[in-house]
């Protein structure tokens, strides 16, 4: 075959015994991180509004910052949808014509409205702090400073009040965006969830618990990755003042952090336990009927995927971190151990469902294995290969830093909404 | 000054009416629903005729006949009745035209495909006259023996 | 593009209109309009596959490739032939080399040499694209690049697929891919281009056996139309509830 007629998914699919000629691992890497990315933001955001909406008081500061980075995850989000696709100069087309029987066509919309409202959100919240560097760079000299302040002057929107009625008002629309956000982010990833149970055709998708499976995994994930972030770099800080000599400080952040992280460790304990109950029942549900598919769907569980689902997804990746919260006398850095385990939990079980959904053919007689590309040759085979995967999990970090720049999600001293 | 809080909201506006407005001028005008269901029948009308348009390759066998009437016939009287002159001499559209003489596959394989022996019960496969194409004079084309036209072992 | 005012205008409102309720456009229509679209329509087209009489020969792989400029080379193809062979230890061995485009010259499968004698019944059965009355593929299409003709045949707009492979996943019988050239979804449209014309299916014509033929279930006097409702016939996987407009005769459980 000439290396300009590539059949889209011939690359990293291997077939065993019966599978029909056009059946291919169509949905690779960028589909599992698609849900995940989303999943993240989702969590995220769940994260960020428990204080703002039920004032949580405690989790102020991962909040706060929990808040600008599912703004920094919301772009990654889609990243993944608009690089698996086979034509990506038409991805707008969604929004200019959709067709709303189909679960991606929401995508646009729900994803275009949940940005929305966190940019609304952000944007109450740090309204005060926008008017005040548009007056504090006012007399600056140099370039930088003035671009700056035109960025902040355009941040601002052209509101400039910042009496105490302002203020307070700032504080109940960004609390009431907040409420009405955790719906949205729900619906953002529940349909991201219904995507897959829907598809009649997937023996191991179709399911209307998918919906409900996503959302608690992705608020599992979403808080481990603020949580994680979060130590890391309050960490980071930490060993800066150190080494600047501000000993007291330290220790400071160090008493406030714990607390913090205390407390959403109970609330990511919560969540988890809800997916995995519903994953178990699933999982149980599906034997006892015993449908026609049960005996591919069995041989895929527990023949070619027990590894990863039984091995990596339950038992490394909820079942260790679980322990390892749930034991007395917990550190940080146990901590951190248990949150990365999490993470890998919640990625494997979306690579379980999006992979494992295609690991059989419909035929129910045969099997596909997905070989990942992992050096890339041509512009398919990196952009649904490891490097793709690679290039869309750094970037939300990559945006994170950029936000925070203009918008310091992490700095203590900002007086915020 | 009261209304700050409605600012983010203009901003949405602005933003669904702009996609509203790009919607006009790269939507075609015969998209929307052409049918009785948004589900089934909402799509860009012209592609209808676009797919009439594609270009057939394969013609009738009328037109074969027209010019090749003694192959034709004897291949009508002949065992191998039910083949197709394309089967074997590929899609006639263009010929005499622009390909003056078309590429015949006389290649054993293509024999093979129904006299390669296969004796599967409840299968009309079975029936069929066959050999063992791994056996039966190996790497040699069929037609040096047998003509595809007229293919009756009682002649040889 | 062309655009007046008037139409300008038209469109803007249309357009807000559809992109508010789209679902309310159909509702829209008088009730005798909407009469007139689904008796308006004469033709429904349907398939009939013998699986009696196929011999598993290709032919109509092979011409369907060449109708529809599918890469010859390429290991997806809009049709294909199964072979089903069941021996006497209960086993069912299923194949179908290169979607059986150069036929089945060889009594292996997967390397398997099967002694003749242990087979209890073998098969051949041809596979398309069932033009469903509910096409699952349609449905979940994000844009409207695939629909339903008024004469039951699912097409794929090409120059407005997003290529986001849903379709692909959605449909239950494995028939659609993505075109190695177009990089858009893909699958069989009953030779729409020939049977729009007054031709046949690439594969129906060259099937020297007649296991596949074509008509219109509206024309009672139809053959294939007289087949499909005086004999006993079956489709796929109607446990999908797609209601599949491609029937079988002889159609074995073993098949998948």
């Amino acid at each position: 075959m000439s290396s300009d007629l590539v059949v889209h998914g011939a690359e990293w699919t291997v077939k065993e015994l019966f599978v029909y000629p056009n059946e291919f691992i169509y949905w690779s890497i960028q589909i599992v991180m698609y849900p995940y990315m989303t999943g993240l933001v989702a969590g995220a955001f769940v994260l960020s509004s428990l204080y703002h909406v039920f004032g949580q008081k405690d989790l102020k500061e991962i909040a706060q910052f929990s808040l600008v980075f599912s703004l920094a995850l919301l772009p990654v989000a889609a990243l993944p949808l608009l690089l698996h696709l086979q034509q990506p100069m038409r991805a707008m087309e969604p929004l200019l014509t959709p067709h709303f029987t189909s679960a991606i066509a929401a995508f646009g919309i729900v994803f275009s409205t949940y940005g929305l409202i966190v940019l609304s959100e952000i944007w109450f919240v740090y309204r005060g702090y926008f008017v005040a560097q548009v007056h504090a760079l006012r007399d600056q000299p140099g370039l930088g400073n003035r671009i700056r302040r035109l960025v902040y002057r355009g941040l601002t929107l052209g509101a400039y009040d910042v009496s105490e009625d302002a203020i307070a008002v700032d504080h109940k629309a960004a609390k009431i965006l907040a409420g009405v956000g955790i719906p949205v982010a729900c619906f953002l990833h529940g349909y991201a969830g219904f995507i897959f149970g829907s598809v009649k055709a997937n023996a191991l998708w179709m399911s209307p618990l998918m919906p409900v499976i996503f959302i608690m995994s992705a608020v599992v994930s979403g808080i481990a990755l603020c949580m994680l972030t979060y130590i890391v770099i309050m960490e980071w800080q930490a060993f800066r003042n150190r080494r600047r000599g501000g000993g007291t400080q330290a220790s400071e952040i160090r008493g406030a952090e714990a607390d913090v992280i205390a407390k959403s460790t109970r609330y990511l304990l919560g969540f988890l336990v809800a997916a995995i109950s519903l994953e178990i029942l699933d999982l149980i549900f599906r034997g006892y009927t015993a449908m026609k598919s049960w005996d591919i769907l069995r041989s895929v569980m527990f023949k070619t995927d027990f590894i990863k689902i039984f091995v990596l997804q339950y038992t490394l990746g909820n079942l260790v971190p679980f322990i390892l919260l749930i034991l007395p006398g917990r550190t940080i850095k146990r901590t951190v151990v248990a949150l990365l385990l999490v993470l890998f939990g919640v990625f494997m079980m979306r690579w379980n469902v999006v992979i494992g959904g295609q690991a059989f053919s419909l035929s129910f007689d045969g099997f596909m294995h997905y070989h990942i590309p992992i050096v890339p040759h041509s512009v398919e085979t990196f952009k649904e290969g490891l490097f793709g995967a690679l290039t869309v999990i750094s970037m939300p970090f990559i945006l994170f830093w950029i936000i925070n720049k203009f918008v310091p999600s992490l700095d203590r001293d900002i007086e915020t909404g | 000054m009261k209304t700050h809080v409605l600012r983010p909201l203009w901003v949405a506006i602005a933003l669904v009416a702009l996609i509203l407005i790009a919607r006009m001028f790269v939507v075609p005008d015969d998209f929307g629903v052409h049918g009785d269901s948004f589900t089934y029948n909402y799509y860009r009308l012209s592609n209808v005729q676009e797919w009439k348009d594609f270009p057939a390759k394969y013609t009738s066998e009328k037109r074969c006949r027209r010019c090749h009437d003694e192959n034709a016939g004897l291949l009508q009287e002949s065992k191998h009745a039910r083949l197709r002159c394309q089967n074997c001499h590929g899609p006639g559209a263009g010929h005499p035209k622009e390909i003056e003489t078309l590429p015949i596959n006389a290649t054993r394989e293509h024999c093979l495909r129904c006299h390669h022996r296969l004796a599967y019960p409840s299968s009309q496969r079975g029936d069929l006259p066959g050999i063992d194409g791994a056996k039966h004079k190996k790497n040699k084309e069929c037609r040096k023996c047998h003509d595809p036209h007229h293919p009756d072992l009682e002649d040889m | 593009m062309s655009c007046s005012r008037r139409d300008f205008l038209k469109n803007t409102v249309a357009g807000a209109a559809a992109a508010a309720m789209p679902a309310c456009s159909v509702i829209l229509r008088t009730p005798d309009e909407a009469k007139a679209m689904t008796e308006g329509s004469k033709v429904r087209w349907a398939f009939l596959v013998d699986t009696e009489k196929c011999v598993g020969c290709g032919l109509c792989v092979d011409a369907c490739k060449t109708e529809n400029e599918i890469p010859y080379e390429a290991p997806v193809s809009r049709t294909w032939v199964e072979r089903y062979v069941v021996t006497r230890d209960g086993k069912t061995r299923v194949d179908s080399p290169n979607a059986g485009r150069d036929g089945f010259i060889t009594g292996e499968i997967r390397g398997e040499e099967i002694d003749p004698e242990d087979i209890d019944k073998a098969f051949f059965v041809p596979k398309l694209c069932n033009q469903c009355d509910n096409p699952p593929c349609v449905q979940v299409c994000p844009v409207g690049a695939t629909y339903q003709t008024e004469d039951g045949v699912v097409l794929v707009d090409r120059e407005w697929c997003i290529g986001c492979g849903y379709c692909v996943m959605a449909c239950p019988y494995g028939v659609r891919f993505f075109h190695p050239v177009h990089k858009t979804a893909e699958k069989c449209n009953f030779c729409y281009h020939r049977i729009t014309d007054g031709k046949e299916a690439a594969c129906v014509q060259a099937c020297p056996f007649e296991a596949r033929r074509m008509g219109n279930l509206r024309d009672p006097e139809d053959p294939v139309t007289k087949v499909i409702t005086n004999e006993r016939v079956q489709v796929l996987k109607d446990e999908y509830g797609t209601k599949p407009h491609v029937f079988y005769l002889g159609l074995d459980e073993k098949v998948r």
